[in-house]
């Protein structure tokens, strides 16, 4: 066979996996999404998943809020300064944070943390046979490990940016107020005038309700399709988190030039 | 044999392949009810494949399935579902839920599946450990057992809901002598105490001989020996001589199907560069 030949077979071969993973993929979406309603009445299952996703992450979303500000607010005051409107640099930090950084960089910590560890938890429940085992005690994984993962993803990251969002705020605070001497009333007030309800904190949420079904997609998808040794287990770990960043900062350029044009 | 035995599982002319490889190439059997069978092959010829087709966790390429009658790969997933509750299954490595202890991995199908009150689940998870002599750990966290108490906790477990059948994969695997002696002895009374029917899947001739009522034994896709267990001891030729008394070479090839030896040493069929 010619080198063109192989070229043009391996091309071919490719494009078949990449529609049979995406077929693939698509199923696997509907059937979690058929499974949600049944996943509602195991509030037990749901409220575990809400602890397991969402309270452990809340260190890394508090400390990484915190900073984000902060570093906003400084950075923002040096600029703000030579025009003599370090006022506005309370407005300035709400906005960056409410329409991009909470988003954002909570969605990317949040597929760091907890991403990657469904991932995990999934491929090694699927290495050692723990799915099997549940199929064959008649418990379908779908109702009772996908769809509320599924489920717990989606509701926590909204709230963990609305946390994310807050103390970055509080940290814009503490630098440009207490530490540079920005006047607090100012402060307050440019923010409460420039922040529009709908058009930047409703955004913002939208924004963190997809990226939140954009993670718990790949995660949940890489996880079972995972190959079930250690090694494979690692390697789809690492896709999460890749798939899931990358997926996270081009759809927000997408939602962006949407809902900001 | 006079006794008339009655057919809990029947398979015809099964096929199964995973990508090019033929695993099951037309495989007809039947397990009786109320028996120990073992099915007996090689590593890697399919054994765990076979119990996921019994159960319907894999579907065939062509052929049949008949658990009590029902075409398994025919069953919609409700009713699949309440097949399983009939069945039990032992995995090769116990497969416990990593996040619950001993007491609640056995308590699980009970509380899935029934709405017993806390005292009933409790006093039937109690006589299940019983059974399997590890009451005694029931606190204990999956990742503090060893391999045999797993497997041991998971028979509990796959007994909870009073199966039907009980499916074991190779259950002496990694074992030691001891713990291959209670399992052996666990299989045994637990099919006559409660009337199980059991599949019994594993390699280990010793073992196997001990409980078997009947054997049946797999190679290359294909059944070869069908049969009670003194009719197979008395084979004294071919595959069967081979694998019951262990020869490691025979009808059953020691080596994987590959390119002769010296073809692949010189490169001939991968076009790198060999030894000539
Ligand atoms: N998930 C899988 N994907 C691809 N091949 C598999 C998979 N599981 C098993 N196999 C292959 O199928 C064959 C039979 O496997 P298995 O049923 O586990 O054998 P046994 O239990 O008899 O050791 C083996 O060659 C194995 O490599
Ligand atoms: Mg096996």
């Amino acid at each position: 066979m010619s080198g063109f030949q192989r070229f043009l077979q391996n091309m071919g071969q490719g494009f078949l996996e990449k529609v049979a993973a995406f077929g693939r993929g698509s199923l696997f979406i509907w059937s979690i999404l058929a499974a949600i309603p049944s996943a509602l009445f195991r509030f037990d299952l749901l409220l575990k998943q809400i602890y397991v996703t969402g309270v452990l992450s809340l260190p890394i979303i508090l400390m990484a809020g915190l900073f984000v500000g902060m570093v906003l607010s400084l950075q923002g005051y040096n600029i703000l300064v030579e025009f003599n409107a370090e006022e506005a640099v309370g407005s300035m930090t709400a906005l960056s944070l409410l329409r991009e950084l909470g988003p954002v960089v909570g969605g990317l910590l949040f597929a760091g943390r907890a991403g990657s560890a469904l991932t995990a938890e999934i491929g090694l429940m699927r290495s050692t046979e723990q799915i099997s085992a549940l199929e064959m005690m008649a418990v379908d994984p779908l109702k009772f490990i996908y769809a509320p993962r599924f489920l717990a993803v989606i509701i926590v990251l909204p709230l963990l940016v609305l946390i994310f969002n807050a103390l970055g705020v509080f940290g814009g605070y503490l630098v440009s107020v207490s530490w540079l001497g920005v006047d607090s009333g100012a402060f307050w007030s440019q923010m409460s005038s420039q922040v529009d309800w709908q058009e930047d904190v409703l955004n913002g949420v939208i924004k963190s309700v997809a990226f939140g079904v954009l993670i718990a997609v790949i995660a949940l998808f890489q996880g079972v399709n995972a190959i079930p040794s250690s090694e494979g287990v690692s390697n789809a770990t690492t896709r999460t988190v890749v798939h899931a960043s990358l997926g996270i900062l081009g759809l927000d350029f997408i939602l962006t030039s949407i809902m900001f044009n | 044999m006079t006794e008339k035995v009655e057919t809990l599982i029947e398979i015809k002319d099964l096929t199964f392949s995973r990508g090019e490889r033929k695993i099951f190439d037309g495989i007809t059997l039947s397990i009786p009810k109320g028996k120990i069978t073992a099915i007996m092959g090689p590593s890697g010829s399919g054994k765990t494949t076979l119990l996921k087709l019994i159960a319907g966790q894999l579907p065939p390429d062509s052929g049949e399935v008949f658990v009590e009658g029902l075409n398994v790969h025919q069953l919609s997933r409700k009713k699949l579902y309440q097949l399983r509750r009939k069945m039990g299954m032992l995995f090769q490595s116990g497969a416990l839920l990593a996040d619950l202890n001993v007491f609640e991995n056995v308590a699980f199908p009970l509380r899935e599946h029934t709405k017993l009150p806390e005292e009933v689940i409790y006093a039937l998870v109690l006589m299940k450990l019983q059974a399997v002599g590890l009451r005694g750990a029931k606190e204990m966290m999956p990742s503090e057992l060893s391999g045999g108490m797993s497997r041991r906790v998971a028979l509990a477990r796959g007994i909870a809901l009073d199966p039907e059948m009980i499916f074991y994969d190779e259950p002496f695997v990694g074992q030691d002598p001891i713990t291959k002696g209670v399992l052996v002895k666990l299989i045994k009374t637990l099919n006559e105490s409660l009337g199980l029917t059991s599949v019994l899947v594993s390699h280990d001739v010793d073992e196997v001989m001990m409980i078997a009522d009947y054997i049946c034994v797999i190679s290359e896709g294909k059944l070869i020996a069908e049969g009670t267990k003194e009719a197979l001891l008395n084979e004294s030729t071919g595959y069967v001589n081979q694998f019951i008394h262990g020869l490691p070479d025979g009808p059953v090839p020691f080596h994987f199907p590959n390119v002769s030896y010296t073809d692949d040493l010189e490169g001939v069929h991968t076009g790198k560069r060999g030894l000539k």
